[in-house]
C-alpha cells in the first residue's frame, strides 16, 4: 500500500476520530483521569476509518501505527483545545474550541460538526465490533422553507444589581440565597460546625485570632465546652412587609392571591430568614383554628405547608417541632369542620396525611425517627376502641401513605377487625348519621389502599370467599378490587410489551410513504433511503475485484429520536442484484416505534452472489426507550433480503425492552 | 512550534538588540564561564572522551563561553549569527546536520567544565560556593553524541534532543532510578525535602531520553512505575508527556523543546548537594550524574537546607524555580511624580459646597496630597527614563476630575467593607471572554466569541459617533461649545457594536483618556478603536497566534500584548511594529500588565510563572514562580510595590517586587481566578472566580505582616504562614455568574462583571 494512502487515511481519521473521542477527551480534560492518559484508539477504529474510505485492506500493523499517531495527535490538539477553553472562560469544551485548536496547527477546522447536543453520537454494535456514529437526519428542504422563522435570539444585554453593600449581600432574586440549603441542614444536623460562606462574622474571626493567639490550653478548653451559637434571625422592613403580605394573602379570601403568595413561597429562595415566623405562624394558626373548626382556614394552612416544603432552597428540618403537631392535628383530630356530616374535612386528612408522609421521607433520620414515631402515634390511637371514626380515618390514612410496607405490616393484619367494626355500624340498628358516614369512609379508603397492595403480595386466583376467610366482612369487596387492581396492572404491562408484536400487515412498497415524494412508483428510491453521511462507512461500495472482499459484518446501528413517528419503516436495501432497495412500510399499532431500517449490501452490482454479503441494519428507537438490540439478532440469515418482512420481526422482537442487553448511551 | 516559525522572522532583530544589554548585565557571568571552563581544559576534555579542541587560544575560549551563554538562554539565532560572524569552523559542517564539530568543540568545553566540576567537588569545601555553583551553569546541554541523529531533524531541535544519544541499557534505567530514590528515602529528614526536587526533573529527562532511543516499551514502564512519586503539581505535564511515546512526536512538540532547552533549576543547600553528589560519585551512577549535570541548573546556597513547605511554596514552574540572580536586579517600583496641576475649577465647586452649608474642610488635605507628591520616592525611576507622552488639556481636566472625586472616596478597612455593584452580561450564551471599564468607570467594554467588541456606556452619557468629515466642515470652529457640536446626536445610543476581528476577542482593554479601546483576538492582531468614530484605526499584527492580552499603559500612549507565541510585545500606538519584544516564557504568555509608573510590564504565562520586563531595555528583572496552574490574573499594588497574581490553581500570592519575594497566599476559591484588582487606597484586595465568587482580601494585613529580615531577603527562603482565613474578609456569592473581571471606581465602589449561565 501506498504511502500517499496511509496519509491520506491518516488524515480522515484524524478528522473523523476527533469528534468521535470527543466525549472522551472531554473527560480527560474535565476529570483528570490518570487511566485516561494512556489510552489510545483501537486499531478497529482506524480500520473502519479506512473502509469508510474505500480502503478495504489495511494491515495489522499500519492499523496500530496509525492508532498511536492519531491518538497522540488527538491528545495534542485537545490539550490546545482546553487553552481556549480556559480564555474563553467557560468549564465546558466547545467543538468551536477544537476548531480553534486546529487552526493554531494550520489544519483546516472541521466544518459543520456543530451541534446541538453535547454529544451526538449514537452508539452501535454488531458482529463483534463496535463504533460510535454520527446521525444525520434527512432535511427536508421545504420543511425549513415553510417553517416560520424561529425568533431572533436575545441581543446581549448588561444588568446591573448590588452584590454587596457595605459588606453585606442584600437577599434580592438577583443574589443567590442567603444560605443553600445544603448549609442549612448542616446548621440543624450540625450546629457546631457553622461556616458561613456569605457574610463572615467579624466576632468568630476575631474569636478565632484570640484563640489562636491565646495559649494552646485554651484550645483544649474549647472543646469540652460546647455551646451552641444564639441564631439571631433580624427582618429588614421589606422583609417584614413581605411577610404580611404573604400570611395575609394565605389566609385571605382572594384565591388568586393566595395561589400568588404560595407561588412565593415554594420558590423564592431568600425566605430562609423567614422561616421561624412562618413555621409559628402555622403552628398557632392550627391550634385556634381547630378549636374553633374553620376547616377552610386549616385547609390555607397545609397549603403553606406544602408551599414551604416545595420551597428548593428552605430545609425544614429545624422547624419540624412546630409543624409536625399542626399536621398531625390535621390528620387525626376528632372534628376540624363545624358540619362533620356535609362538609369534606376527609379531604384535608388525607391531603395532610400526604404531608405527613412526605416530611418523613425527606426528614427522617436515624436520630429524630420521626417516621417511627409517627407509626406509633397513628397505630396506637387506632388501636384504642373508643376512637373516633373521623381520628380512625386520619389514623389509616397517615399509616397508609408511609407506604406498602406499612400497608402490609401494620393495616392488612387488622382488616378483619376493622371489618367486623364497620359491619357493625353499616348493618346495626342505632347509628347516627356522622358514624354512618365515617365507616363508610373507612371502609372505602381500606380498600382502596389494600387492594393495590394485596394485588402484589397475593397470588392468583381470586376467591371470594378465601378473602372472606382472610379478611372477613371486608373480603369479597377486596377481592372485587384486588382483581379490579390485577386487570389494570395487566393492561399496563401489554401497553408495554404491545410494542413488540406490532407488525400486523405488512404492505412493501417501494417508496417510504410519509416522505412525502410523489414519484412512487419508480425505483428511484435512493434519494429517499436514508443514509446519513457519517455512515458512509456502511455504504455500500464496490470493491475492486481483485482483492478479495472483507468476511462479512453486519452492523445493527440503533439510534435515538426525539420525534414520535406514528408509522414503522422497514427499509431494506440490497445492492448485491439490482441495488434497488426494498421498503416496506408498516402500519404502528403504538405512536412510539420510529424509522425501522435496514439496508444490506453486497458485492458490487457487477459480482454475483458468490461474494459473501455485508449487512447493515439500522434501526431507530424513541429515545426514551433505553433498550438496544441484542447481540444474537447479527446472525441473521445473509439471504434475509428475500424476506424483509421476517427480518423486520426479527428486529422488532430482539428491540423489546426485555431482551436488552446494551445501552444506547 | 510557534517559538521555531513565528519567532525567527521579526523577533532576530530585536533579540539581538536584547542581547547586547542583557549580556552587559550578567557579563561577569558569562566571562566567568569562560575562565572556569578555560580552567582545566587539559583535564577535562580527555575525561569527557571528547575530541580534543581545534584551537584553544583565549579568545577563541570566550567566544564558546560566550556562545554557550547565549545556547543557554535560548537564543539560538544569535549563536548562529555570532557563529557565522566569528567564522568558527563548526558551521561548515551545519549542512550535513550532523554539527559534529560544533559537538567536538560543545563536548570539549562541556567536558572541560564537567571536569571543573568534579574538580570542584574534591576540593570540598574549600571551593567558593559562587565558583562552584557556575561550574555547575557552565557545563551546558550541549554534549553531544557524535552524528548519532544526524540528518534527520532540523538543526537547532536536532541540537537540543541529540543530547540524549544512547547512553546505557535502558533496562537499568529504573534500577537507576530505585537507587537514588531510596538513598534520598534514606538520607536525613532535613536533606530528604531538598533532594526530592530532583525526582521530577530527572524521571522527565529519563524517560525522554527512553522515549528518544526508542524504548517504547521500557519507557512505558518505567512511567507508570514512578509518575505516582512525583508532585501532584506536575501532574498537566506528566500528562502531556504521557501521550508522548514515540520519536516521532519529540518533533514539533513545544513543552518538550522547552524542557529540553532550559535547564531545570533547583535550589539545593551545599550540604544536602554534598550528600547526592558523594552518592552519585560512590555508585559510580554516571547516568544520573550526566543527566544533572546536563539537563539541571542546581543553585546552590549556604546555609540551612530548606523545609518541604518551602520548597512547595516556590516550585512548581515549568522550569523549576527561579535562578536567585534573576531576581537581584534593581526595580523602581516607586511611583512616578504627578504633574502638579492648578486645580482652577476648585474654588467654584467650593463655594458651591459652602452654600450648601458643609464645612471647609478640605483645603488642608488637597495640600498634604500635593506637598506628598512632590517629594521624589527614592525607589522611583527617573521622570524621563522612559519617554511619556505630554499631558493634554483634557487629560489635565480628567487629573482635577480624579482629585475632586478622590476626595470624596470612602476609606476602607476590614470594618469599612466596599459595596459592589455587579454588571450581569445576559443572553452571553457562555460567549463573553473578556471585560474591561475605563478608570472613571463611565464605560464597560466586553469582547465576546462571536468576534464582536460590544461597548456600553453605564452613565446616562450615551454613546455618541463625531460627525462626517462634510458635516463637520459646516461647524463654526471657533465657538466654545464645538467639543459638543461635532459630536452627532442622531447616533447616540447605549450600546455600540465593534466589527473587525475574525476570531473570539480575548483581551481588552481601554486607554486612560478614554478615547481608545485596544482588543486582542484569536486572529492573531490587536486592534485599536477609536472611541469618538467607533471605528477601527489600527490593526497591530505581529503575533501569528492568538493573542490572549492586552493592556494600555497607565499613562497612555504605550500598550503590551502577549500571546500563544510566547513572547508579549510593547507597541507605541503609532508604530505598527513593536517597541520590544519580551522573550523569555516557556509557554503561552495568558495575561499582561502595566506597572502603575509604565517602566515595567508583568507577563503571567502558561509557564506558570511571572515575568516582570524593564521597558527601558525589555530584559527580563524578575521571575517568579510558585503557581501551579497557568496565570490568568495580575493586578498591582496602587503604590507599585506588590503584584498579586491568580491562576487557575485557584490561588492567588502575594510579591514584593522590590526584594523579588513571595509574600503572601491567599487559599479560599474553589476555582481558576480570573481577575484581580486593588482598592484605590490599597487596603483591600478583591478577586474574581470561576466559582461565581467575589472575595475581599485585607491588603493591608497581608503586607504589614510581613517580617523581611535580611536573611530571607539575601536567600529568597520564605516561609508562609497559613492565615488566609484571618485575611479573608467577605466571600460574595454571584448566582451562576463567574467573574471576569474587577474594577475599582474613584469613591472605592467596587464593580464586577461576568455573564450569567443558566
Amino acid at each position: 500500500m501506498s504511502t500517499f494512502v496511509l496519509i491520506w487515511i491518516f488524515c480522515m481519521c484524524v478528522r473523523g476520530v476527533i469528534f468521535t473521542d470527543l466525549c472522551t477527551l472531554s473527560a480527560m480534560a474535565e476529570e483528570r483521569r490518570q487511566k485516561q492518559c494512556s489510552v489510545s484508539l483501537p486499531t478497529e477504529s482506524m480500520k473502519a476509518m479506512a473502509e469508510s474510505v474505500g480502503v478495504g485492506q489495511l494491515q495489522e500493523e499500519s492499523c496500530a501505527a496509525l492508532s498511536e499517531e492519531v491518538s497522540y495527535r488527538i491528545k495534542e490538539i485537545a490539550q490546545d483545545a482546553l487553552k481556549f477553553m480556559h480564555h474563553g472562560k467557560r468549564r465546558k469544551l466547545t467543538t468551536n474550541d477544537i476548531d480553534n485548536a486546529l487552526r493554531l496547527k494550520n489544519v483546516e477546522p472541521l466544518y459543520g460538526f456543530q451541534s446541538q447536543e453535547f454529544i451526538p453520537f449514537r452508539f452501535a454494535s454488531g458482529g463483534g465490533r463496535e463504533l460510535h456514529f454520527y446521525e444525520e437526519k434527512e432535511v427536508d428542504l421545504s420543511d425549513i422553507i415553510n417553517t416560520p422563522l424561529p425568533r431572533v435570539p436575545l441581543d446581549v444585554s448588561l444588568k446591573a444589581h448590588w452584590l454587596s453593600i457595605d459588606g453585606v449581600q442584600p437577599s434580592i432574586p438577583e443574589n443567590p440565597p442567603p444560605a443553600p440549603k445544603e448549609q442549612q441542614k448542616v446548621e440543624s444536623t450540625e450546629p457546631l460546625k457553622i461556616v458561613k460562606p456569605g457574610q463572615e462574622d467579624d466576632g468568630t474571626i476575631q474569636g478565632k485570632t484570640q484563640g489562636a493567639t491565646a495559649a494552646d490550653g485554651k484550645g483544649k478548653e474549647k472543646g469540652l465546652i460546647r455551646l451552641k451559637p444564639r441564631s439571631t434571625h433580624e427582618l429588614s422592613v421589606e422583609q417584614q412587609l413581605y411577610y404580611k403580605e404573604i400570611t395575609e394573602a394565605c389566609v385571605g379570601s382572594c384565591e388568586a392571591k393566595r395561589a400568588e403568595a404560595l407561588q412565593s413561597i415554594a420558590t423564592d429562595p431568600g425566605l430562609y430568614q423567614m422561616l421561624p415566623r412562618f413555621s409559628t405562624f402555622i403552628s398557632e394558626g392550627v391550634r385556634v383554628n381547630v378549636v374553633q373548626n374553620n376547616l377552610a382556614l386549616l385547609i390555607y394552612l397545609m397549603r403553606m405547608v406544602k408551599a414551604l416544603m416545595d420551597n428548593p432552597t428552605l430545609y425544614l428540618e429545624k422547624y419540624l417541632h412546630e409543624l409536625i403537631p399542626a399536621v398531625v392535628t390535621c390528620i387525626v383530630s376528632k372534628q376540624l369542620c363545624l358540619r362533620p356530616d356535609v362538609d369534606n374535612h376527609w379531604a384535608l386528612r388525607d391531603f395532610a396525611a400526604r404531608l405527613m408522609a412526605q416530611s418523613c421521607k425527606t426528614f427522617s433520620t436515624t436520630t429524630n425517627n420521626i417516621q417511627s414515631r409517627i407509626t406509633k402515634t397513628f397505630t396506637k390511637s387506632w388501636l384504642d376502641e373508643k376512637t373516633q371514626w373521623t381520628t380512625r380515618y386520619g389514623c389509616i390514612a397517615g399509616l397508609s401513605e408511609l407506604g406498602p410496607d406499612v400497608i402490609k405490616t401494620l393495616i392488612l393484619p387488622r382488616l378483619t377487625i376493622e371489618g367486623a367494626r364497620i359491619k357493625g355500624v353499616v348493618e346495626g340498628q342505632v347509628v347516627s348519621n356522622i358514624d354512618k358516614i365515617g365507616a363508610d369512609h373507612v371502609q372505602s379508603l381500606l380498600l382502596k389502599h389494600c387492594a393495590s397492595v394485596i394485588a402484589k403480595i397475593r397470588p392468583q386466583p381470586d376467591l371470594a370467599e378465601q378473602y372472606r376467610t382472610d379478611y372477613g366482612y371486608l373480603g369479597p369487596m377486596l377481592c372485587s378490587h384486588v382483581m379490579k387492581a390485577r386487570t389494570q396492572a395487566a393492561l399496563q404491562a401489554q401497553q408495554v410489551n404491545r410494542t413488540t408484536l406490532t407488525i400486523t400487515q405488512p404492505r412493501p412498497t417501494l417508496t417510504v410513504s410519509q416522505s412525502g415524494f410523489s414519484g412512487s412508483g419508480g425505483p428511484r428510491t435512493p434519494s429517499i433511503i436514508k443514509v446519513p453521511s457519517s455512515l458512509t462507512l456502511m455504504t455500500p461500495r464496490p470493491g475492486t475485484p481483485s482483492q478479495p472482499s472483507p468476511p462479512a459484518t453486519k452492523y445493527i446501528v440503533m439510534a435515538t429520536s426525539a420525534g414520535a413517528a406514528s408509522t414503522q419503516q422497514v427499509i431494506t436495501l440490497s445492492s448485491s442484484q439490482s441495488a434497488t432497495p426494498v421498503t416496506s412500510t408498516v402500519p404502528s399499532a403504538t405512536s412510539t416505534l420510529q424509522p425501522l431500517v435496514k439496508l444490506e449490501s453486497g458485492g458490487g452490482p457487477g459480482l454475483t452472489g458468490s461474494r459473501p454479503l455485508q449487512k447493515y441494519i439500522v434501526v431507530s428507537l424513541p429515545s426514551s426507550a433505553s433498550s438496544s438490540l441484542e447481540t444474537k439478532s447479527s446472525v441473521l440469515p445473509t439471504s434475509i433480503s428475500s424476506n424483509p418482512l421476517e427480518a423486520a420481526m426479527k428486529l422488532d422482537r430482539s428491540e423489546s425492552p426485555g431482551a436488552s442487553t446494551q445501552s444506547p448511551h | 512550534m510557534a517559538a521555531v516559525q513565528g519567532g525567527p522572522v521579526d523577533a532576530v532583530e530585536e533579540k539581538d538588540i536584547k542581547t547586547e544589554p542583557s549580556n552587559d548585565g550578567c557579563g561577569s557571568n558569562s566571562t566567568n564561564d569562560g575562565r572556569a571552563a578555560s580552567a582545566s581544559p587539559g583535564s577535562g576534555a580527555p575525561a569527557a572522551g571528547a575530541k580534543p579542541a581545534a584551537a584553544a587560544p583565549e579568545d577563541q575560549q570566550t567566544l564558546l563561553a560566550v556562545l554557550q551563554f547565549l545556547k543557554k538562554n535560548k537564543l539560538t539565532e544569535s549563536v548562529d549569527i555570532l557563529r557565522r560572524e566569528a567564522g568558527l569552523p563548526e558551521d561548515s559542517l551545519d549542512l550535513k546536520g550532523a554539527d559534529s564539530s560544533a559537538a567536538g568543540s560543545g563536548g570539549a568545553a562541556g567536558g572541560a567544565a564537567a571536569g571543573g566540576a568534579v574538580a570542584g567537588g574534591d576540593l570540598g569545601a574549600a571551593d567558593a560556593s559562587s565558583l562552584l555553583s557556575r561550574v555547575t551553569a557552565s557545563s551546558s546541554a550541549v554534549v553531544q553524541a557524535p552524528t548519532k541523529a544526524a540528518g534527520e531533524d532540523q538543526p537547532d531541535v536536532n541540537v537540543v534532543l541529540s543530547a540524549y544519544s544512547q547512553q546505557g541499557d535502558p533496562k537499568l534505567y529504573p534500577v537507576y532510578y530505585n537507587g537514588l530514590k531510596r538513598f534520598i528515602e534514606s538520607v536525613l529528614d532535613c536533606h530528604r525535602a531538598e533532594l526530592s526536587q530532583v525526582f521530577y526533573p530527572l524521571f522527565v529527562h529519563m524517560y525522554l531520553e527512553l522515549v528518544y532511543n526508542n524504548y517504547e516499551s521500557e519507557a512505558k514502564a518505567f512511567f507508570e512505575k514512578f509518575r505516582g512519586d512525583q508532585e501532584c503539581y506536575y501532574e498537566d505535564d506528566l500528562r502531556i508527556l504521557s501521550s508522548l511515546s514515540k520519536r516521532e512526536h519529540m518533533r514539533g512538540n513545544e513543552t518538550l523543546l522547552d524542557f529540553r532547552t532550559s535547564k531545570f533549576v533547583l535550589r539545593i543547600s551545599r550540604d544536602s548537594y554534598q550528600l547526592l553528589k558523594r552518592h552519585l560519585q560512590e555508585r559510580q551512577n554516571n547516568q544520573i550524574w550526566n543527566i544533572i549535570q546536563e539537563h539541571l541548573y542546581i543553585d546552590i546556597f549556604d546555609g540551612m537546607p530548606r523545609s518541604k513547605s518551602q520548597i512547595d511554596a516556590m516550585s512548581g514552574s515549568l522550569a523549576g524555580e527561579a535562578k536567585r540572580e534573576a531576581n537581584k536586579a534593581k526595580v523602581y517600583y516607586g511611583l512616578l511624580k504627578e504633574p502638579e496641576i492648578e486645580l482652577p475649577l476648585d474654588d467654584e465647586d467650593e463655594e458651591a459646597e459652602n452654600e450648601e452649608g458643609k464645612p471647609k474642610k478640605k483645603k488642608p488635605k488637597k495640600d498634604s496630597v500635593g506637598s506628598k507628591s512632590k517629594k521624589q520616592d527614592p525607589n522611583a525611576p527617573q521622570q524621563t527614563r522612559i519617554p511619556l507622552p505630554e499631558l493634554k488639556d483634557s487629560d489635565k481636566l480628567d487629573k482635577i476630575m480624579y482629585m475632586k472625586e478622590a476626595t470624596k472616596r470612602i476609606r476602607l478597612g476590614p470594618e469599612n467593607l466596599p459595596s459592589i455593584c455587579f454588571y450581569s452580561f445576559l443572553n452571553a450564551y457562555q460567549g463573553l471572554t473578556a471585560v474591561d471599564f475605563t478608570d472613571d468607570s463611565s464605560l464597560i467594554a466586553g469582547g465576546f466569541a462571536d468576534s464582536t467588541v460590544r461597548v456600553w456606556s453605564v452613565t446616562p452619557k450615551k454613546l455618541r459617533k463625531v460627525k462626517s468629515a462634510a458635516d463637520l466642515n459646516l461647524i463654526d470652529k471657533e465657538s466654545d461649545d464645538v467639543l459638543e457640536r461635532i459630536m452627532d446626536e442622531k447616533t447616540a445610543s447605549e450600546l455600540k457594536i465593534l466589527y473587525g476581528h475574525s476570531g473570539p476577542v480575548y483581551g481588552i482593554s481601554f486607554s486612560p483618556d478614554r478615547n481608545y479601546l485596544l482588543s486582542s483576538s484569536e486572529d492573531g492582531t490587536v486592534r485599536l478603536w477609536s472611541l469618538q468614530t467607533f471605528t477601527c484605526l489600527v490593526g497591530y499584527k505581529g503575533h501569528n497566534y492568538p493573542v490572549w492580552d492586552t493592556h494600555f499603559s497607565p499613562h497612555g500612549y504605550y500598550f503590551v500584548s502577549g500571546g500563544h507565541d510566547r513572547v508579549a510585545r510593547l507597541w507605541a500606538t503609532d508604530h505598527y511594529q513593536p517597541l520590544r519584544i519580551f522573550s523569555g516564557h516557556l509557554a503561552d504568555v495568558t495575561c499582561t500588565r502595566f506597572h502603575p509608573n509604565s517602566n515595567y510590564v508583568a507577563t503571567g504565562s502558561s509557564d506558570r510563572t511571572i515575568r516582570l520586563w524593564d521597558v527601558l531595555n525589555g530584559s527580563c528583572v524578575r521571575i517568579f514562580t510558585g503557581h501551579k496552574g497557568p496565570i490568568h490574573a495580575l493586578a498591582f499594588s496602587p503604590n507599585g510595590k506588590f503584584l498579586a497574581s491568580g491562576a487557575t490553581d485557584s490561588r492567588v500570592l502575594l510579591w514584593d517586587i522590590g526584594h523579588g519575594l513571595m509574600i503572601g497566599e491567599l487559599k479560599g476559591h474553589t476555582d481558576s481566578i480570573y481577575s484581580l484588582r486593588f482598592s484605590r487606597d490599597g487596603e483591600i484586595l478583591a478577586s474574581g472566580s470561576m466559582d461565581n465568587t467575589v472575595r475581599l482580601w485585607n491588603a493591608t494585613k497581608a503586607f504589614d505582616d510581613l517580617e523581611t529580615d535580611d536573611f530571607t531577603a539575601a536567600t529568597g527562603h520564605v516561609h508562609l504562614q497559613d492565615n488566609s482565613q484571618e485575611l479573608l474578609l467577605g466571600t460574595y456569592m454571584s448566582k451562576s455568574t463567574p467573574v471576569i473581571n474587577l474594577h475599582f471606581t474613584r469613591r472605592n465602589l467596587l464593580l464586577a462583571a461576568g455573564s450569567y449561565n443558566p
